[in-house]
């Protein structure tokens, strides 16, 4: 009978029981914050691999870096919104019409070096403007931002009167291709990904050391009890829509600078996409309140690196994206999958 | 004599090792109003749910409908075998039709089509039996609550079923439709129905019961036939209970030196609330008794500006305050325990360091809004050890601990503010027996620093252990204060006789 044996030693040592559910809990911490980490680990070397070698290059490398840049500024602001269980759809058009107004500003004679504070504002505006029909109105966020999805890149297509924006001459242009050096000739980083870190680095620390960021996990997993626990509610989600949108200003700036165009139409399409995958994909909860800054960097760099090491392997543009569709599908099932370990029940 | 249409025979149901029910034996006949009472969690719900089919009973009991063995499987098993459940929350989907709603499930069609007017025709004479005033194609939206009671009494009629139990059918009901609907369960009576009729209120169950069943913790305590149904005699089953001795009781209770530290006067919403005032001093604790219903969650909501008032006003230290939202409250010095931690207290996902901090985490916030962590996870540690929180860190997410550790965890946060006024909603509701004695001497220890304790409680004994003084709280209102006296112990029975009215019966 060996179920009545490890009954009776547990009552006998309840001290084990004790301890044996400490080492619970402290592997589920592990597993929870170790995330998607392995899964980005081999899907590297699995690549590299593949494409005999030619994956670990520091020029593969820079450019996989270069291309999740843009994606993980995304992300970060994606982070905010879906921590407190909403969604903002419009990034990928905030990003647009930010890039647009950034490069106009850059053709002014005398204000030309204000692009970049006007690309970032831009973006802030249109996110607080989604934040307020959301946190005043009470509106669902997946409605107000569908609307302003198909709204803002009706903007964008305006402030160029439908065409190109061209500036050669655009000023700042080093943070779209230029690389900072940190041991010349060995080692250097593209400003993109410098940035992109620094927001990353930003967000964590308005996440995890702020009052902020304690309210907004506090929304996201429990709003009447945040509401009873004299939290603002509306302060925090007008919050959370105004990063999401200055992040994707600081986008449309990013890829502005890269380009030195814009285009109201094409630029940014179907980005949030790639925002929320990465989001998901890093272990933050649909449903709000779980999640790290950190799984979104890991979620941004495996989209990035699926993307690079397709391309590498020589598999087919339509095949890329049946994998990468796949991939979505799964990282919700893994969401679904973590909820039912946690202490939701 | 007729024979019984349900028979339970020693039915007993546990949830791992808590036992709910406890060998009950029950004997309904056809065309009887059969009265269930008891006090909140004697197992009223947890009787009607396995005769629903939702709970399997433990084996080893037995239920009978027509003298046949019945095995209920599954939640429809019970309307199957003729028995139909009338819930307080009214399960209709208020989106569709009175004849679609009573076809629900079992629709008519015709070649795959809906057979929408052999439904409605179906569902004509029934509701016309009812003396229903609207007609089968109405959307359930916009019927009255008392409609909607009568389109789920032709549900259950449609269904054939001859076992009616109906769970406090009254409560969203006005006085008027409470008349109509006793009416109507009187004609269901003569038609020789089964009615079993899960009510708190005294007079309804005066005026409509032929014999009358207490549970009192998931036992059956005694049956009454029409002639003994006296409300004395009911009260006294209902809490015959010892007072047990882990009540820790140690602050003076005439400490009530001047002024009240709070004070609400004459507070009402429009609704749940009718102009209610009390005060309560500082070392002093006060119950506020009174069924579920009453409206005693609602006041407290009115005092910490959770709720909107249309009257009244709220003192502190007998300075009249405007408290708009629960933030203010606690700014003001007011700190609310909810009743129901899951889904309005705590952050489950969250850490028990974070649930612990969240109101005070603005005395945390240094340079540039970083929070000092150090001392969040001081003040955690020292929430720990003074409420004895048992968890393997200060880390762990909050959803992971037992009801009682979930309760002090949530309590480490209001008392982290250093309030001056407590208000306890069920305080120990879903806490283990001995945390529950922990809770206790926590509260007695707050009573005797200074704090005004305030504890909204359904348990009476819980409240004549703990309370100075009890408000008794009926329909709304106020219904009436019992002040312990030197000697003798608060009284239960009128505590209880004040909760249900019972006292203006025997007048």
């Amino acid at each position: 009978m060996p179920d009545d044996g490890a009954s009776a030693k547990a009552a006998a040592a309840p001290g084990l029981a004790a301890a044996q559910e400490t080492r619970r809990q402290r592997t589920r911490l592990l597993i929870r914050s170790a995330g998607m980490l392995p899964v980005l680990v081999l899907l590297c070397v699995g690549f590299h691999l593949l494409s005999d070698g030619r994956f670990f290059t520091a020029q593969n490398l820079g450019i996989v870096v270069q291309q999740a840049a843009v994606n993980t500024v995304l992300a970060a602001g994606m982070t905010f919104v879906i921590l407190t269980g909403g969604i903002d759809l419009s990034v990928g058009s905030i990003l647009a019409a930010s890039a647009m107004a950034g490069l106009i500003i850059s053709k002014l004679p005398d204000l030309g070096a204000l692009w970049l504070p006007a690309a970032v504002l831009t973006g802030a505006a249109f996110g607080i403007l989604n934040g307020g029909f959301i946190a005043l109105l009470r509106l669902p966020p997946f409605i107000v931002t569908l609307g302003s999805l198909t709204a803002v890149r009706g903007v964008a297509r305006l402030l160029g009167a439908d065409t190109t924006v061209f500036n050669s001459e655009i000023p700042y242009a080093f943070i779209g291709n230029g690389s900072l050096t940190l041991i010349p000739g060995v080692l250097s980083i593209p400003w993109l990904w410098v940035i992109a870190l620094l927001v990353i680095f930003a967000s964590w620390l308005v996440l995890r050391r702020t009052v902020l960021g304690v309210h907004i996990y506090a929304v996201g997993g429990n709003e009447s009890a945040a509401r009873l626990a004299g939290i603002k509610v509306w302060a925090v989600l007008l919050f959370v829509y105004g990063v999401s949108g200055l992040l994707a200003g600081l986008g449309g700036a990013m890829q502005a600078a890269r380009l030195y165009a814009a285009n109201g139409l094409q630029l940014g399409q179907s980005y949030e996409l790639d925002a929320i995958t990465a989001v998901i994909l890093g272990g933050t909860s649909f449903v709000g309140g779980i999640g790290s800054i950190w799984g979104t960097l890991v979620g941004a760099l495996i989209i990035a690196v699926l993307s690079n090491g397709l391309i590498l392997t020589g598999v087919s543009d339509v095949w890329q994206y049946v994998i990468k569709g796949l991939v979505i599908i799964g990282a919700v099932a893994l969401d679904r999958y973590r909820l039912q370990g946690s202490a939701r029940t | 004599m007729i024979d019984p249409i349900l028979e339970m025979r020693r039915v007993s149901k546990s949830f791992f090792s808590i036992k709910a029910l406890r060998g009950v034996d029950l004997t309904v006949y056809p065309g009887e109003i059969h009265a269930l009472m008891g006090e909140n969690g004697a197992g009223k719900s947890t009787l009607m749910k396995i005769l629903s089919g939702a709970y399997r009973p433990d084996p080893g009991g037995e239920i009978r409908i027509e003298g046949k063995p019945v095995h209920f499987n599954g939640p429809h098993a019970g309307r199957a075998a003729g028995i139909s459940i009338i819930y307080q929350e009214l399960s209709l989907a208020p989106n569709l039709s009175v004849s679609q709603n009573i076809y629900l499930g079992r629709e008519v069609s015709r070649f795959g089509m809906l057979a929408r007017e052999a439904m409605e025709a179906g569902v004509g004479p029934i509701l016309e039996r009812l003396g229903a005033d609207f007609a089968p194609s109405t959307l359930v939206a916009s019927l009255s609550m008392g409609q909607r009671q009568l389109v789920e009494i032709a549900r259950a009629l449609h269904a054939r079923s001859k076992i009616l139990i109906m769970d406090e059918p009254t409560t969203a009901l006005s006085a008027g439709e409470s008349e109509r609907l006793f009416g109507l369960i009187r004609r269901l009576r003569a038609e020789g129905l089964a009615i079993i009729y899960i009510s708190h209120r005294m007079d309804e169950v005066y005026a409509l019961g032929d014999r009358v069943t207490v549970l009192r913790d998931g036992t059956l305590v005694g049956s009454l036939d029409k002639p003994e149904i006296r409300a004395d005699t009911i009260v006294r089953l209902m809490v015959g209970r010892d007072v047990s001795s882990f009540y820790k009781k140690e602050h003076d209770p005439n400490a009530v030196p001047g002024a009240p530290v709070l004070a609400a006067v004459d507070l009402a919403d429009g609704r749940r609330v009718k102009g209610c005032s009390l005060a309560v001093h500082a070392g002093e604790v006060v119950g506020l008794a009174g069924l579920v219903g009453a409206g005693r969650t609602e006041l407290a909501h009115l005092i910490i500006g959770a709720a909107a008032k249309i009257a009244g006003h709220v003192e502190i230290e007998g300075r009249p305050v405007d408290i708009r939202n629960p933030g203010e409250a606690l700014d003001a010095g007011i700190a609310y325990l909810t009743e129901d931690r899951k889904a309005l207290g705590l952050f489950l996902d969250m850490s028990c360091l974070d649930n612990i901090n969240l109101a005070v985490l603005g005395r945390d916030a240094r340079l540039g809004g970083i929070l000092d962590r150090d001392a969040g996870r001081d003040r955690a540690r020292k929430a720990f050890a003074a409420l004895g929180i048992r968890a393997a860190d200060v880390r762990v997410a909050a959803g992971s601990l037992s009801g009682g550790n979930q309760q002090k965890v949530l309590l480490s946060r209001l008392l982290a503010t250093t309030p001056k006024i407590l208000i306890l909603d069920e305080p120990t509701r879903g806490v283990d027996v001995g945390a529950k004695s922990e809770i206790y001497s926590i509260i007695d220890n707050l009573a005797k620093s200074g704090t005004a304790v305030l504890v909204i409680s359904s348990d009476l004994p819980e409240i004549i252990g703990i309370c100075d003084r009890v408000l008794v709280m009926r329909a709304g209102s106020i219904a009436g204060e019992i002040r312990r006296a030197a000697t003798t112990p608060l009284d239960q029975e009128q505590i209880m006789a004040l909760a249900t009215g019972m006292e203006q019966l025997d007048a």
